[in-house]
């Protein structure tokens, strides 16, 4: 799930078409001759919070700079995949784990941070830490909040069709029926998008067969898209689609301008499967709703037979860094002191926790509920906390190459112009 | 005649610049044709695997090289008579024409970010045009319908591009010496009949001017495509260029991207060559009156 929440910028970065030539990539990579070391990331979002503690940590250490560049999602991902081939990545590289930090690191092209966390690995989660190990080392660190996905709901909705906010599937079913009486569309789903598309496939998955099915699909294991799990997942979402489960429109329905949660918010929806930073848009979109008590959110419902752990949750987990291989021993000595003396200091956690945002931290529950979106942020807490695992979007779990035809292909599938046997057919063979 | 043209030395900067950011790039691409490079590895040279893989083993090529067909006579179609008309109609003395002028000049000052943004709210099933007007029609899945979605684009991205060929025909159209209409007035000739009769031929090399930038850049257009469906839904408006980004910097495939852009140059030099030849325009002339 790429969370770009404005596709559109991507246009804007994109526009260098022919980019082909710009393969020698950006001149200020870590490679030069300066001492500095440097740092990309990302415009908007909860990323002026990170360019801030860079901006301390600078002030604080005249001999260890670090220079940041701030650069649009969708650029970000072209830009730092041609930086790193090319031996001219910053020193600190920014990923979303997955397939690219896999990549990253069998290319050789980070080193290992196992001996440079301090004191990180006991105070972030262990669900979100998980996902920078590569064969048992850690290759990357969280640096910013976690974002599971969650089901946010309209309470407005539910009382006036009379339903109980469904906890399991069963009652999902029979609130679907309901609504449909009632002429409420159950889910909001922007399927234009076709990623959030994927949190459903990624929960449904999960809740049938467990962690364990999608694990197979990424260590490549022959076939193992074709599993009764992810049919089940398919099977489900196209039944949601045909029999007003998702809102009727949901393939026109995209996610750069907020439509889904729009959806929600006017009552034209009772429910929406969205990321946790939609919790945020809510508040600033549509204040009203966010205010009025109804905006409410709950976990994914449990499957009566699935085999899946119900606490299991999916989403992003963090964005992370690694320290880049190409750079010089100073340059990488400067990053390896920022992520062990500095990552989720007091200051930056308290600006996160003041922007709605999560860090995936154990030891802040106090500071949490001083916090004006305490609940929220709590029960964010907790499902990460408690989450025996956390599924990184598939999109970003798989190889890079594979991304762009599962979301093909997913889209396909909500059209109904694929049927599921094809999508698992046509991923097998990839 | 001993003519001699202006020195080399003034071509210098034209054609160091043209050098720099065309010929070594597109040598470049060339050259990546040939190879596999997933970007992040070093590229190993494959020799015409690539070539044979992209235009022999994958349909779809051909299926994005059919799209990209359509889009092309589709906006031209669209485009050609929409600004000829617009041209002609900015170029005449009528009432308030210097205001509807500017107003129709708008759309091509916009961002195309911007206007894809714009166009994707009206195209809403649930809270655009359709929520806000009165037809029974209009609700529809605009972007969202396979088969209506390249009508859409063509439409928007038409929409974008008019305005700037309406300029160059209003341009055209002012250079036509009024005598030849007052001539023809006399002798006769309706309003139509000049258009057909004076306009349009005196036009000529404008047309071909317009017509070259229309079917060249609808070629090679993506920004309005990419940002209003990123080639989805079921890549029915996957045409070449777009299909090019993607397999390129989504997948990640180099060696195919490569491919299908020395493919896209070829036709597009193709292209232009033919129109050139076509409209005998290497001979070009003046047939300005008194010229």
């Amino acid at each position: 799930m790429r969370r770009t929440t404005r596709v559109a910028a991507a246009g804007l970065g994109v526009t260098s078409l022919l980019a082909l030539s710009a393969c020698g990539g950006d001149d200020n990579g870590g490679g030069g001759g300066d001492a500095d070391a440097d740092a990309w990331i990302l415009t908007g979002g909860g990323w002026p919070a990170i360019q801030e503690d860079f901006d301390r940590w600078n002030e604080a250490n005249e001999d260890a700079q670090i220079d940041t560049e701030a650069i649009e999602n969708d650029s970000y991902k072209g830009q730092i995949r041609t930086a790193v081939g090319s031996g001219e990545a910053p020193t600190l590289i920014m990923s979303w784990t997955g397939g690219a930090l896999l990549e990253y690191a069998e290319e050789e092209r980070i080193v290992d941070l196992s001996e440079h966390t301090g004191e990180l690995e006991s105070r972030v989660f262990d669900s979100v830490w998980q996902n920078g190990q590569v064969d048992d080392s850690t290759y990357a660190v969280p640096l910013n909040d976690v974002q599971p996905v969650v089901m946010y709901y309209n309470q407005s909705v539910f009382d006036e069709a009379g339903v109980e906010i469904p906890e399991t599937w069963e009652d999902v079913e029979a609130a679907i029926d309901t609504f449909n009486e009632n002429d409420v569309a159950p889910f909001s789903l922007a399927g234009g998008s076709v990623w959030p598309a994927l949190m459903w496939l990624q929960y449904l998955t999960d809740r049938h067969g467990g962690e364990e099915v999608f694990q197979a699909v990424v260590e490549g294991e022959e076939g193992a898209w074709d599993n009764e799990s992810i049919l089940f997942a398919l099977e489900t979402m196209q039944d949601l689609g045909e029999n007003g489960g998702f809102i009727d429109t949901y393939n026109s329905v995209t996610a750069d301008q907020n439509e889904d949660a729009q959806l929600l918010a006017d009552g034209q929806a009772a429910m929406l499967l969205q990321g946790s930073w939609v919790y945020s848009t809510i508040h600033q979109d549509f204040p009203e709703f966010a205010e009025s008590g109804d905006f409410g959110f709950t976990s994914f419902p449990t499957l009566e037979d699935g085999a899946g752990d119900p606490s299991n949750i999916v989403g992003n987990p963090a964005n992370f860094w690694s320290v880049s291989a190409d750079a010089s021993e100073e340059e990488q000595q400067i990053a390896f002191d920022y992520i062990s003396e500095n990552l989720y200091n007091e200051e930056t956690v308290t600006s996160m926790l003041e922007a709605g945002s999560l860090p995936p931290l154990s030891d802040i529950e106090d500071q949490i509920a001083e916090t004006d979106d305490a609940d929220f942020l709590e029960f964010s807490s907790g499902l990460v906390g408690e989450a025996n695992h956390f599924q990184l979007s598939w999109d970003q779990a798989v190889a890079p190459e594979v991304a762009q035809p599962l979301t093909d292909n997913l889209s396909q599938i909500l059209r109904g112009d694929m049927a599921p046997e094809q999508f698992v057919e046509a991923m097998n063979s990839l | 005649m001993g003519h001699k043209g202006p020195s080399f030395l003034m071509a210098l900067p034209a054609v160091l610049f043209f050098g720099i950011f065309a010929l070594i790039p597109l040598f470049g691409v060339v050259v990546i044709s040939f190879m596999e490079w997933n970007v992040l590895g070093s590229p190993t040279w494959v020799g015409l695997s690539n070539w044979q893989a992209v235009l022999f083993d994958r349909p779809f090529t051909w299926t994005a090289l059919g799209l990209t067909i359509t889009f092309v006579i589709g906006s031209y179609l669209f485009q050609a008579p929409v600004a000829l008309l617009l041209g002609v109609f900015m170029a005449g003395q009528q009432r308030y024409r210097a205001l509807l002028a500017v107003l129709y000049f708008l759309p091509l000052l916009f961002s195309s970010v911007a206007v894809g943004l714009t166009f994707q709210s009206l195209f809403s099933p649930n809270y655009g045009l359709s929520a806000a007007l009165p037809f029974d029609w209009l609700p529809n899945d605009w972007l969202a319908n396979s088969d209506l979605v390249m009508w859409v684009m063509i439409f928007v991205v038409g929409w974008c591009f008019v305005p700037f060929h309406g300029l160059l025909y209003q341009a055209g159209v002012r250079q036509i010496p009024q005598s030849m209409y007052e001539a023809a007035t006399i002798d006769g000739a309706g309003r139509v009949r000049q258009f057909f009769s004076i306009t349009i031929p005196q036009l000529r090399y404008t047309i071909i001017t317009s017509s070259t930038l229309m079917l060249v850049g609808s070629l090679t257009y993506f920004d309005l495509i990419f940002v209003l469906t990123g080639g989805q839904p079921a890549n029915a408006v996957r045409i070449l260029p777009l299909d090019m980004y993607v397999t390129g910097f989504s997948s990640y495939n180099l060696g195919y991207a490569s491919v299908i852009a020395v493919i896209l140059v070829a036709i597009g030099l193709t292209l232009s060559l033919a129109l050139n030849i076509i409209s005998g325009s290497s001979k070009m002339e003046s047939d300005k009156a008194g010229a």
